[in-house]
């Protein structure tokens, strides 16, 4: 018969579990708080290429944590206690949100480059409430037009109406956030989309409307940009360097462009939260993305490129050429910020948008 | 004593449902009844988000649309189950059928994320569907196959038609095959004996399927999301549009709520022949 050395029994496991619980609560977040930095990010924050500069020359492990919008965020710090997080990558016009929640830390405005950011990107609408500065610009890019130069006539897409026009019936998706899309109807009807009332939306629908009867598909990212990539569609409304500049060299065939009347702009920022309890480390983190280093290596993403809001970040010309860099400042003055927005206004736009996917 | 003792066996299961569903069904219930402010904070209990989710006829559109899809795909999955089930338990000799059963659910060890992209450029007009029509000469333009809610149906049946292969199959594979004979004896033909013997003893099967399918169909985001373009808004796509932006979770959990009543209804319809120890 064999024996064993330590006898299995119920009691013996339970002790085993218990020192082991033990012993894992106390060291995790030992572990936590000494050496990592914890991130609330978007996909294009995950390289190592992009991380490991800032690790090395720190000491310090980024601990991130993917995630698809504010709400996402905002579902994650639901479930953490106060201080689990450091650091978060956000769209802007969510900034004045997030302070209202009480979620973000005030920053200094002489740690971060700003000389060196474009004026409308350091807008502080979109970083700053009540003349405080809680977020820092990072990234930005553009829901415009971007379409198969081989199979649309680039001069034609110069007409904010090019998507409208019979001719590509067929040969158009469009991209599936709304808020972008309302406001790029609204810049077709000439309204202004940094200022929209329910006033405007009847007309903005029934344009949604005509777009959508003349596409053939409204989709995710990955989706669109599959068709646009195939051949499935020439014209995706709602694109641009984002689907286009990483895949230049594959698909030197598409382009994106910002139509005279003009187009969308995203643009992402970078916060600390409140309760973090390793807030100058994420100063550091912060300032190596500003630095043109880290935005260089930001920009041209694996995940998604976009244009780098410190205009000294360290590009070679090729990716300056295919991110349209000497372009900028005119597309930049060309195009409008997201809505900034109720909850209330929200809610009718989401209940349009849904109206206009069913065809009603 | 004995009814005491059956007690405490199954409390830990019983403990399992309770928290692991009663208690988040209890949740999703209660943030229902608090819908947001203005101002994006909840407010007191109310049913206004019951009542605006009426109001709004995209949605009840959304709602409408996800039970027809549903219903489609459950029809044409048992269809076309039914038979391959059939012949994996009648057909394929015994030492085979286990190998037959694997090679049907083979293509589903994939990822279902995958599986709908991989239907997407099969069924775009790019697509190796679309090419082989063009090539033969029987179309002169590509077709719409994907992006369209037809697309979504085929992805679902797809994957339901395998759901459906092996519960069918099980009930099948249980029926006495002495009663079959025992009909075709006493003078019946192959298909009264199928439609009088067979097929009333395989329903079991049939119902599980069917409502597992249902289960499952009803509450899915992503195929209709890959594969139906848009064409049509499913509720599960609406619930997703609540919680991406604004994080509305009342009313997302209203919606939820209501798919849920959906399931329970399927289930109070089925229950007659949802009886497990066949299976």
């Amino acid at each position: 018969m064999l024996q064993f050395r330590y006898a299995f029994s119920p009691r013996n496991l339970i002790r085993r579990l218990a020192l082991s619980t033990l012993a894992f609560a106390v060291a995790a977040p030992m572990a936590q708080a000494a050496g990592t930095l914890n991130v609330l990010t978007w996909c294009d924050h995950e390289d190592p290429s992009l991380l490991q500069p800032f690790e090395a020359a720190n000491g310090v492990k980024v601990n991130f944590k993917d995630i698809g919008s504010t709400a996402d965020a905002l579902a994650i710090l639901g479930q953490s206690k106060p201080g689990d997080w450091d650091v978060i990558v956000m769209d802007e016009t969510d900034t004045g949100r997030l302070e209202r929640m009480g979620l973000l830390s005030p920053l200094e405005k002489a740690d971060y480059p700003f000389a060196t950011i474009p004026a409308a990107i350091a807008n502080p609408k979109l970083t700053s409430v009540d003349g405080t500065l809680y977020t820092v610009p990072e990234k930005f890019g553009y829901n415009t037009i971007a379409f198969n130069k081989t199979a649309a006539d680039p001069a034609a897409m110069q007409d904010i109406e090019a998507p409208w026009d019979a001719k590509y019936k067929g040969r158009v998706a469009v991209y599936d956030y709304y808020v972008p899309e309302i406001q790029y109807a609204a810049l077709a009807l000439g309204k202004n989309p940094d200022k929209l009332t329910d006033a405007d939306l009847p007309a903005i629908k029934a344009k949604l409307l005509a777009l959508k009867a003349n596409a053939a598909m409204v989709g995710d990212v990955t989706t669109v940009q599959q068709a646009l990539t195939t051949g499935a569609v020439d014209i995706l409304v709602g694109g641009g360097e984002w689907v286009t500049a990483g895949i230049q060299t594959d698909s030197p065939n598409l382009t994106y462009t910002i139509p005279t009347q003009g187009g969308i702009r995203w643009q992402q920022g970078l916060g600390i939260f409140a309760a973090s309890k390793n807030k100058p480390m994420g100063v550091k983190f912060i300032q190596y993305i500003l630095s043109p280093e880290g935005q260089a290596k930001l920009a041209t993403s694996s995940c998604y490129w976009g244009m780098p809001a410190n205009t000294q970040a360290a590009l070679t010309p090729a990716q300056k050429a295919d991110l349209r860099w000497d372009e900028q400042a005119t597309y930049i003055k060309h195009s409008y910020p997201y809505l900034q927005m109720t909850p209330a206004f929200d809610k009718k736009l989401q209940a349009m948008w849904a109206e206009v996917m069913q065809g009603k | 004593m004995r009814r005491l003792a059956g007690f405490w066996f199954a409390l830990p299961a019983l403990a399992w449902i309770l928290f692991f569903f009663a208690l988040p069904v209890l949740i999703m219930a209660g943030y229902s009844v608090r819908p947001l402010n203005a101002d994006g904070t909840m407010g007191p209990f109310s049913v206004a988000d019951y009542a605006a989710f009426f109001a709004e006829p995209a949605y009840v559109t959304a709602l409408i649309d996800s039970i027809i899809t549903t219903l489609i795909v459950v029809a044409a999955s048992t269809l076309l189950a039914y038979p391959f089930a059939w012949c994996i338990a009648y057909v394929v000799p015994k030492q085979y059928q286990r190998a037959a059963l694997i090679a049907a659910i083979l293509p589903f060890w994939t990822s279902y994320v995958v599986r709908s992209y991989a239907w997407l450029l099969a069924l775009s007009p790019v697509g190796v569907v679309n090419k082989i029509l063009l090539s033969l000469g029987l179309v002169g333009h590509p077709l719409m196959f994907a992006y369209n809610p037809q697309a979504t149906e085929f992805g679902f049946v797809h994957f339901f038609l395998m759901l459906n292969t092996l519960t069918i199959y099980a009930s099948l594979a249980q029926i006495n095959p002495r009663y079959e004979l025992a009909a075709r004896d006493l003078g019946a033909s192959a298909w009264r004996a199928f439609f009088e013997i067979t097929l009333p003893l395989s329903i079991p099967g049939v119902a599980v399927g069917a409502f597992l399918t249902i289960v499952l169909c009803i509450g899915d985001y992503v195929t209709p999301q890959i594969l139906g373009g848009f064409r049509e808004l499913l509720l599960p796509q609406v619930i997703m549009m609540q919680i991406q932006r604004q994080l509305d979770l009342p009313m997302a959990s209203t919606m939820s709520l209501l798919l849920t009543a959906v399931v329970a209804l399927a289930y109070l319809s089925l229950q007659r022949w949802l009886k497990m120890a066949r299976l």
